[in-house]
């Protein structure tokens, strides 16, 4: 038998360290569903879906209670709805329907891609759709939505831009009786990977297979214990460690995809190697970064040891799977995380600190509540510096900021679940509004000379 | 298929006899037993054969969270795989 340390180890993880598989992801091709009749597009989108997708819940359940691991979301991804809506014309709310009521009925707790990829530009479809994303987040209960506004290869689409940050303050808007949730489901992206299975930002990309199974992986918690084990060994040590650790994490990732995609008879995409927190005490990433060493999480050292983390947790990963995808990497949402919360109230961590870390971290400014009065345009040019950071490092960046309609300062939004809560942060309000309006391409930046 | 169960607890006499009980009952084979006793915490892993159980695993897992309660200890069951996808490449 193996030996007694190595299973009491991996039982720990699951019961006092929130070790899970954080979702299983289903991606579907929506192609086959385009239809110049918007109602007969509707319909087969719903039928796809449903046919599809039918057992995903029941299997992730199985999965769940054969091999003893928490498998915490079962979720759908489907292709951008704007490419549905190029073809069909008419009124784009019509798909968030359809797919709320699909979700529903198959029992998953989120349904990605009420999204636009428009980093070049608009295409058919795209403008109609990112301008009903209010409506949409507003009238479902499931459906999430992103939009790619740039890209390494294509620069920043900054009329989209201008069009986001309308979007972003609308969504949360029509939803502020209900802690302006829709904001919370809308993420814009630099460099969107089309294979994401976390949400809000999952859509099945164009270039995917018909259908897939993609895993996102957990365990925060689990690396903050292994951290903590190491007091005082030098970052070498910790890295190690960190190493280690995620190496574990995504074997188990491997295991449950594969075992997932062959009971769908799916094949089995990528796995995610992203520590994904939740407001749970003892599953922070900020709490992994004071554990190496730091009084509180924003305080200088942060992104250094955030950039310690993500490339570690990349390394480890790496070699326990066969295909890694995704976002991979540390995120850091701040309502979702106990650390960044605490910090965020005591003002150690500010939002112009956040920006830093999204240099190295594997998303961006996720689950920020900003004051309810910020101007569209601050939003549209905090998206811009965060897609600016995303394109010249050639990495994923994204936005998820929630104005706080009502509300100041010192306040805070309760999302409830997963998305968690958070204090409103303090945001420079001073204006980049004619900087914004002046619309147009932000160039692609170039490949070498790199300094 | 193999399951390892775990079990951690205060030491109390008969603990051994009432997961095997369990284990009979549901016609999980068990093929070792490894146990240590550190400060009165007692410690126990079994690996077990899964291949006729009566009520499938969750109803393995079930009835051992029912005696864990009970006895006041954690038990868990789970797939041999996990253990074998983590600690061995």
């Amino acid at each position: 038998m193996m030996n007694m340390k190595d299973i009491m180890e991996t039982v720990q993880m699951i019961e006092e360290e929130h070790l899970d598989i954080r979702t299983i992801t289903m991606g579907i091709s929506l192609l086959s569903c385009c239809d110049p009749d918007i109602d007969r597009s509707c319909e087969k989108v719903y039928q796809k879906i449903t046919a599809y997708a039918k057992d995903l819940v029941q299997v992730g359940e199985q999965i769940e209670a054969e091999y003893g691991i928490p498998i915490i979301n079962k979720r759908i991804a489907v292709t951008p709805i704007a490419m549905l809506v190029a073809a069909s014309g008419g009124d784009p709310v019509k798909y968030a329907l359809t797919l709320d009521r699909a979700a529903k009925a198959v029992g998953v707790n989120f349904i990605g891609g009420y999204s636009a990829l428009v980093h070049k530009g608009f295409a058919a479809g795209d403008r109609e759709l990112m301008e009903s994303i209010p409506q949409a987040l507003a009238q479902t209960e499931f459906v999430c939505s992103s939009v790619n506004i740039g890209s390494t290869k294509t620069g920043i689409n900054m009329d989209a831009v201008g069009v986001m940050g309308k979007t972003v303050c609308e969504a949360a808007r029509l939803t502020a009786d209900r802690d302006c949730i829709g904001a919370a489901k809308l993420v814009v992206f630099c460099n969107a990977p089309e294979d994401n299975p976390f949400m809000a930002g999952a859509f099945h990309g164009p270039g995917e297979p018909e259908c897939v199974i993609n895993v996102g992986v957990s365990g925060p918690g689990v690396v903050r214990a292994a951290v903590a084990k190491c007091p005082d060994g030098n970052l070498t040590d910790v890295a190690d460690i960190i190493k280690k650790t995620a190496f574990k994490i995504t074997r188990m990732g491997q295991l449950v995809g594969s075992e997932a995609s062959r009971r769908l008879g799916v094949p089995f995409g990528i796995v995610d190697l992203s520590l994904a927190p939740t407001p749970a005490v003892g599953d922070s990433v900020a709490h992994i970064l004071e554990a190496m060493g730091l009084e509180q999480c924003g305080c200088y050292g942060t992104t250094a040891a955030l950039a310690l983390l993500n490339d570690a947790v990349k390394k480890g990963g790496v070699m326990a799977s066969s295909h890694v995808g995704g976002l991979s990497g540390a995120f850091i949402p701040v309502s979702e995380d106990a650390g960044m919360i605490a910090a965020a109230r005591t003002g150690c961590l500010k939002l112009e600190k956040l920006e830093a870390m999204t240099a190295v971290c594997s998303v961006g400014l996720d689950m920020i509540v900003c004051p309810g009065d910020t101007p569209a345009e601050v939003i549209a040019a905090i998206i811009a510096d965060e897609a600016a950071i995303g394109m010249v490092n050639s990495k994923t960046t994204a936005v998820r900021i929630i104005p706080a309609i009502g509300k100041k300062e010192g306040e805070e939004l309760s999302f409830g679940g997963l998305l968690g809560s958070g204090p409103v942060m303090p945001v420079n309000q001073v204006s980049p509004a004619k900087f914004i309006r002046r619309g147009g391409r932000i160039p692609a930046p170039l490949q070498s000379l790199k300094n | 298929m193999r399951a390892i169960i775990t079990v951690v607890g205060q030491d109390q006499v008969g603990i051994l006899a009432a997961v095997s009980q369990v284990c009979a009952a549901h016609h999980a084979n068990v093929i070792e037993v490894t146990q240590s006793v550190l400060q009165e915490m007692f410690v126990m892993v079994m690996l077990v054969n899964i291949d006729h159980l009566s009520g499938g695993i969750q109803g393995l897992s079930d009835s051992m969270n029912q005696l864990g309660e009970q006895k006041n200890l954690k038990i868990h069951v789970m797939h041999e795989d996990i253990f074998l996808s983590m600690h061995r490449i």
